[in-house]
């Protein structure tokens, strides 16, 4: 497959008639990179405290108007999530104005072939059954499928079940009640609701794990830059063969 | 259709005057902050008003839903039974037995056709032809079916008829079903808990009397004003979950303290009922105010989910079951190796093929 620069990365940046001689693409705008450092910020303290809620720290001691730890550590984890929620409702806002990147984490070419065959070559790439890996402007094709039903639909999941099990606390004639309080449609006993907002937790652990164990190998061993792509926006190539 | 007995007639048979009567109804409108106009309207409806009856039937139960009833002491059970309501039928209280009983239930049905609520206690189980719960020489599930096609309403009294509870659990041999999955054409009322609260029942019976409708429910058809809120949000012991302040250990000092029983696994947090305000016996303590979590009997499936003394439900996964974070960090450790496997694997490819990308360019 031959790498084609999208007109759109090019017109931007590069004029057209250097097309072939492209070293770098401009592909996530500003926004994009600002949200993807914020949501990882937030990802990491609602995981900490998510875990604190759930196994808290060793009882605190003396009278119960001395402490707040649980207080505490629960306003962060709220307040993280609606960082979190806010961040993705914005980079949603963000994927209908921004560049047609921006729209990756949102669909699924799910009826191009193409795309079906290359999520099997990179998974021989991943298995070292591939010599050589292949260019991709935006997520491989492997990436942008484990993008959509890891992080988004993850994403959509916790942040639903997260403001339910919020909105128990605030009360049944809350704003996050009344919109969220479906999720006890689907998980009559709540504490469903608790175990699998917590087992999402777990996903998401898992996800930054492999996310960013993938994205240095791939930074080395590919033939494009990853990590410095999301600080500055550039895709660097490395070489220019296709 | 028989003459139903109203409020006055009863009032009149236990020896009230007319005079105190009408008394009553004057300081009735007075303390509702209604006008003096009003006195005349609440006797007329109190001379008017027909006592609702009420057929109670008993499915696959164990009767804790009636011995909470009984204790009930806001209103009194005995005034439910003999002012409030006309109790017409209910095989565990009634003075008839046999046949008599039976027939006592008929007629109810055929006489006040559309006019009664049924308050189902237990469930049916549908398992060869419902045969595992026998009524009257029928299974039960006919008997609920049939009292159930001229009902007003039906009450579900306690987590049997609400969710199935105990005989509905895993692998639930009869197919023990909740009522609202029988009886599907009628209003009903879910009152939950393993039993339910005796002043939580006498409370929606009271309801139904004084208003005529059917309280407001929530999703699940709990009623609003005794479902609406978790054990946890009005749990006296709250503060020292804010506090960071743990039972650790049955026996431990924060357990004389009183400290929070969370991580004990109490089920507070998840389980939606009156405990924490109304209490039991009186209002004499709960679950908690003794030194135990809640259990969640309230809760739909509350014996599928694992443990009592875990907060979590227990995930079962290849015939072991596993709590949550188990799971998380046998799967975090596995994807770890599997990172640092493929991570040394590459390395090795990466320099077996010449350490750089020389034959780029």
């Amino acid at each position: 497959m031959t790498i084609q620069p999208d007109p759109r990365d090019l017109a931007v940046h590069e004029e057209p008639s250097h097309a072939h001689h492209v070293t770098s693409v401009y592909v996530y705008e500003a926004p994009v990179r600002l949200w993807h450092w914020i949501n990882a910020l937030a990802l990491v303290v609602l995981a900490v405290t998510g875990y604190f809620i759930g196994s808290p720290l060793h009882s605190t001691g003396g009278e119960a108007i001395e402490h707040f730890l649980m207080g505490y550590i629960r306003f962060a984890h709220f307040a993280a999530a609606y960082i979190f929620a806010i961040g993705f409702l914005v980079r949603i806002y963000w994927a209908f104005v921004g560049n047609h990147h921006a729209r990756q984490l949102f669909t699924l070419p799910l009826w191009n072939a193409n795309w079906w065959k290359d999520i099997v070559f990179e998974l021989k790439w991943y298995l070292f059954l591939e010599k050589e890996p292949k260019k991709y402007i935006g997520h491989n094709p492997l990436a942008h499928f484990v993008m959509f039903f890891v992080f988004t639909l993850g994403t959509a999941f916790m942040i639903a079940s997260g403001f339910a099990l919020y909105g128990e606390g605030a009360g049944h004639d809350s704003l996050q009640w009344s919109t969220f309080g479906w999720m006890t449609a689907i998980f009559p006993n709540t504490q469903d609701l608790h175990t699998w907002h917590h087992v999402g937790m777990w996903v998401f652990v898992l996800f930054a794990m492999i996310h960013i164990y993938a994205a240095i190998r791939e930074d080395i061993m590919s033939r494009q830059s990853m990590v410095s792509t999301m600080i500055s926006g550039e895709r660097m190539f490395k070489d220019n063969r296709p | 259709m028989a003459e139903l007995e109203t409020f006055y007639d009863v009032i009149r048979r236990q020896g009230i005057s007319r005079r105190s009567f009408l008394k009553f109804c004057s300081l009735a409108a007075a303390s509702m902050g209604l006008g003096p106009a009003f006195a005349p309207k609440i006797a007329h409806a109190m001379e008017t008003k027909p006592r609702i009856p009420v057929v109670w039937i008993h499915g696959l139960e164990c009767t804790c839903c009636s011995e909470s009833f009984i204790r009930s002491a806001h209103p009194l059970a005995k005034d439910v039974i003999l002012s409030m309501i006309s109790l017409d039928y209910d095989p565990v209280i009634m003075a008839a037995a046999g046949d008599q009983a039976e027939a006592a239930l008929e007629d109810t049905i055929t006489k006040y056709k559309g006019n009664y609520i049924l308050a189902v206690e237990g469930n049916p189980p549908l398992n060869e032809d419902g045969m595992f719960c026998i009524v009257g020489g029928k299974p039960f599930v006919e008997q609920l079916r049939h009292a159930a096609k001229d009902a007003m309403a039906v009450i579900s009294w306690g987590s049997c008829a609400s969710w199935g509870c105990v005989q509905a659990a895993a692998p639930n041999p009869t197919q023990a079903t909740p009522v609202h999955k029988v009886i599907t054409d009628k209003p009903i009322i879910k009152v939950p808990g393993c039993p339910p609260i005796a002043e939580v029942m006498t409370g929606i019976v009271t309801y139904l009397l004084t208003f005529g409708t059917l309280p407001e429910m929530d999703r699940q058809g709990r009623p609003k004003m005794f479902y609406s809120q978790r054990i946890h949000d009005k749990c006296y012991r709250r503060p020292h979950f804010d506090a960071g302040q743990f039972v650790e250990q049955w026996d431990d000092e924060a357990a004389r303290k009183g400290y929070c029983l969370y991580k004990m696994g109490c089920k507070g947090p998840t389980t939606y009922n009156a405990c924490s305000t109304t209490r039991w016996n009186e209002g004499v303590s709960f679950p908690i105010q003794s030194g135990h979590g809640c259990i969640g009997c309230s809760e739909d499936g509350f014996w599928d989910k694992g443990s009592f003394y875990d907060r979590l439900t227990t995930i079962p996964q290849f015939g072991v079951e596993s709590t949550a974070d188990t799971v998380g960090l046998t799967a975090a450790g596995a994807a770890g190796a599997a990172i640092a496997t493929h991570a040394a694997i590459s390395a090795v490819k990466r320099a077996r093929a010449g350490g750089t990308n020389d034959k780029s360019e």
